[in-house]
């Protein structure tokens, strides 16, 4: 009933590992793009402009509502009828990074009405520019009470990579559906999957609550 | 900010001395709530000027104006002589844009009734970071005027320490010190001393003493403490219902008060302590 070969196990193993660094290289592209432009979408929405405030809130609010997987098929698909055409790894990182982008502007959004008036009104008091304002006085508080968000959407376009196995970015799950349909096993590849995705995210998360606590330590917020 | 374009203020404040903050018909309201009602005030350069009233009564609101903090509704503030929130454009006022405010702002300082330091920087950064990144000083000269301003109000040893390990009373020695980092030509004072404790009052508001007795500042001050309104102030206005009920110096209105709401104020006043 139990059928775990271990000699299959083994054999599998280097090739699926090799696939973890393509789906490390995803996640931890994706989610460069994403806090980045997580940042521009949130500052995006704070500018006095309301015709960029609009638009920028009504795109986050489509994206939110819309399944991931229908945005990689759409960036991977639909782009070339428009003449755009991506390889898989590059319009994989555009939809991923533009996703996420959406849910960590709201971390940030949250983060960034956090810190009280008063600390505006220093910073206008100071006579300081919009941008130092931001950058000197507003994001460093923003950020400590972000971190935990991030934090989560860390772990999550992690294991939201196997969705770009769909358009064949060659990473865990892609590895693995390959070897389980070369081989018709699938129990241990599949199980192998689980095990690095669970050995990675925990330590992660961990790492995540310690980085917090140091954040919070360096800006002598504790 | 101001939408409106204004004609009949003048341009800029003529004549000898010039008041270093004069507000001319000033009004202010949110929604139908009158805060300020046609405010006239003059204060000259190096004056001492307190603002007391019950709360509610607009005082804040006249600081908060002067550091740009709020928009005013109407009227013309002029600091240094020159339009605050407006800038001349022929021979109308027009609301002002960035750089014109900026500017004018530079001539301000202000003190806040809960600090308002930067947590993530030290005492010492905290009052490094306007002279650097706005009056373009260099590091060094900005960390010898911080020192030296840290040392007046008695913070020198403090420097290296932030906000969340200092006490109240030394949190707001180190705002003022951030606030006069910045040369500010006018200093606010807002409610500086309401969020202490009674023990440490003392520490700050001799912290202003000293500003008042070496400084040839212009300082405006909305405070409850009478005791040392009276002690320090060279105009003493009370402020009733958006308006200027009565003003003189301290010994007029504290000794004679002669407005019945003035009087019914202080005795109220007196009674609380």
């Amino acid at each position: 009933m139990f059928d775990w070969r271990w000699d299959f196990t083994w054999e599998i193993l280097p090739r699926l590992l090799a696939a973890t660094g393509n789906t490390l290289l995803a996640a931890g592209l994706g989610y460069a793009i994403a806090v980045v432009l997580g940042l521009a979408f949130a500052l995006a929405q704070r500018t006095p402009y309301r015709s960029v405030t609009v638009v920028v809130r009504e795109a986050i609010e489509f994206i939110r509502s819309t399944p991931l997987v229908l945005q990689i098929f759409f960036v991977f698909y639909v782009g070339p009828q428009f003449g755009i055409r991506l390889s898989p790894w590059t319009a994989g990182m555009i939809a991923i990074g533009l996703h996420y982008a959406a849910y960590l502007s709201e971390v940030y959004r949250g983060g960034l009405e956090s810190v009280p008036k008063g600390q505006w009104e220093a910073a206008t008091s100071l006579n300081l520019s919009t941008a130092r304002t931001y950058f000197r006085v507003i994001i460093p508080q923003a950020l400590p009470p972000s971190l935990a968000g991030m934090g989560n959407y860390l772990v999550g376009i992690f294991k939201d990579t196997p969705m770009l196995s769909v358009i064949g970015v060659a990473e865990l799950m892609h590895t693995a559906n390959a070897i389980g349909s070369e081989t018709y096993r699938f129990l241990e590849p599949y199980t192998l999957v689980g095990v690095i995705f669970l050995l990675i995210s925990l330590p992660t998360a961990a790492g995540i609550r310690l980085f917090e606590t140091w954040v919070r330590r360096k800006l002598g917020m504790v | 900010m101001n939408a409106q374009y204004l004609s009949g203020f003048p341009l800029k404040l003529e004549g000898d001395p010039v008041p270093m903050v004069s507000f001319k018909k000033v009004t202010k309201s949110y929604g139908s709530l009158v805060v300020l009602d046609s405010l006239d005030l003059d204060i000259a350069e190096g004056e001492m000027v307190t603002i007391i009233g019950p709360s509610g009564s607009g005082k804040t609101t006249v600081l908060r104006m002067l550091m740009t903090l709020e928009t005013i509704n109407g009227g013309v503030i002029y600091v240094d002589g020159e339009p605050l929130t407006h800038m001349p454009s022929g021979n109308e006022l027009v609301p002002a844009n960035n750089r014109h405010l900026r500017r004018m702002r530079s001539k301000i300082g202000m003190c806040f009734q809960h600090f308002n330091l930067f947590p993530h920087m030290t005492a010492l950064e905290n009052c490094m970071e306007g002279p650097v990144h706005v009056l373009g000083l260099s590091k060094k000269e900005a960390r010898e005027r911080a020192e030296e301003l840290l040392a007046m109000v008695g913070m020198a040893d403090k420097r290296d320490q932030h906000p969340s390990r200092l006490s109240g009373g030394q949190q707001q020695r180190v705002a003022i010190a951030r606030a006069m980092a910045m040369r500010p030509k006018v200093m606010l004072f807002d409610e500086v001393t309401s969020a202490l404790d009674p023990e440490v009052i003392g520490e700050v508001t001799n912290v202003i003493r000293k500003l008042v007795a070496e400084h040839h500042l212009t300082m405006l001050m909305v405070t409850h403490q009478m005791g040392f309104a009276k002690d320090i102030s060279d105009r003493v206005c009370f402020f009733y219902g958006g308006r200027i009920e009565e003003q003189g110096t301290p010994e007029e209105l504290f000794g004679n008060p002669k407005r019945e709401r003035t009087q019914q104020f202080l005795s109220a006043v007196k009674e609380a302590i």
